[in-house]
């Protein structure tokens, strides 16, 4: 699959729009994309929006707290938004604790949130 | 009972195609929402196991009919490949040979009602899962 995930930037904030279901290379090469874009704009905050996504599994959801460990070491604080609730739920079943990653209900509280955490 | 999808795992983009022919499979015979995640979301773990240990694999989805009218959704994960030696410790949360989290076993196995495992070392796995259709 050939296919990268925009990466929008407003102000000092990446906007990460997931719109498809990622195959694990894809999804690899998006966390790469992540944290270089981190890196060449100091950006302060991603938020990584998965409101499209029916599932997210153990590779998926490893990745996304794998990025939002590393991007704190690189100062920004990344907040997931938009998972539907039954992923949600079949996250917990599954046994995946995405306990490193700030989760936010829609893109807008997610920015609140970013703002908050700025203030803090 | 009747074949509905047989999908190939050959390369990794086979592990998206397989998860959608799942989550396909229990939507047109209207498993509820939560439980066509379960079903697909067990699903990806399993065919990323045939393609990380075994490389290649088959998949196979079928509908079962059950006593009482009962639907339920069966899909068989069978590979070749080196099998697992000690299913008991494969099966147990956080326990990987290589650097998994040793989610993917018994973190399916919680999301279905049926799961069964069978495994010789130098032969293969197979891997079956079955989710009833709860009623209403
Ligand atoms: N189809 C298979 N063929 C051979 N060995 C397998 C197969 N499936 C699982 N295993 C073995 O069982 C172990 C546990 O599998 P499980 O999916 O629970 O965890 P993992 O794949 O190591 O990590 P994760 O799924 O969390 O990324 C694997 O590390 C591997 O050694
Ligand atoms: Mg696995």
């Amino acid at each position: 699959m050939d296919y990268r995930v925009p990466i929008l930037k407003i102000r000092d904030v990446l906007i990460v729009p997931i719109q498809i279901d990622l195959d694990d290379n894809t999804a690899a090469r998006l966390q790469h994309d992540i944290l270089t874009r981190i890196e060449q704009t100091g950006a302060s905050g991603v938020i990584i929006d998965i409101s499209v996504l029916d599932m997210v599994d153990s590779y998926l959801g490893r990745m996304l707290g794998d990025t939002a460990v590393m991007a704190t070491l690189m100062d920004a604080s990344v907040v997931l938004t938009g998972m539907q609730p039954q992923v949600a739920l079949t996250l917990v079943e599954l046994g995946l604790k995405l306990d490193t990653i700030h989760t936010a209900l829609d893109m807008e509280s997610g920015i609140e949130l970013l703002d908050a955490m700025k203030k803090a | 009972m009747s074949v509905l999808r047989e999908i190939a795992i050959t390369t990794e983009h086979d592990i998206v195609l397989c998860r959608r022919a799942c989550r396909e499979v229990a939507k047109e015979y209207h498993f509820n929402l939560v439980d066509q995640t379960r079903i697909t979301t067990a699903a990806s773990e399993l065919a990323r196991n045939i393609f990380e240990y075994a490389k290649t694999g088959t998949v196979t989805i079928v509908i079962l009919d059950g006593p009482n009218g009962d639907v339920g959704l069966k899909a068989v994960f069978q590979d070749n490949g080196p099998g697992i030696e000690d299913i008991d410790s494969a099966m147990r949360e956080g326990w990987t040979s290589h650097k998994g989290m040793g989610l993917g076993l018994p973190g399916s196995r919680k999301l279905v009602d049926d799961f069964d495992i069978q495994s010789t070392l130098g032969e293969g796995t197979t891997v079956t899962i079955t989710k009833w259709r709860k009623q209403g």
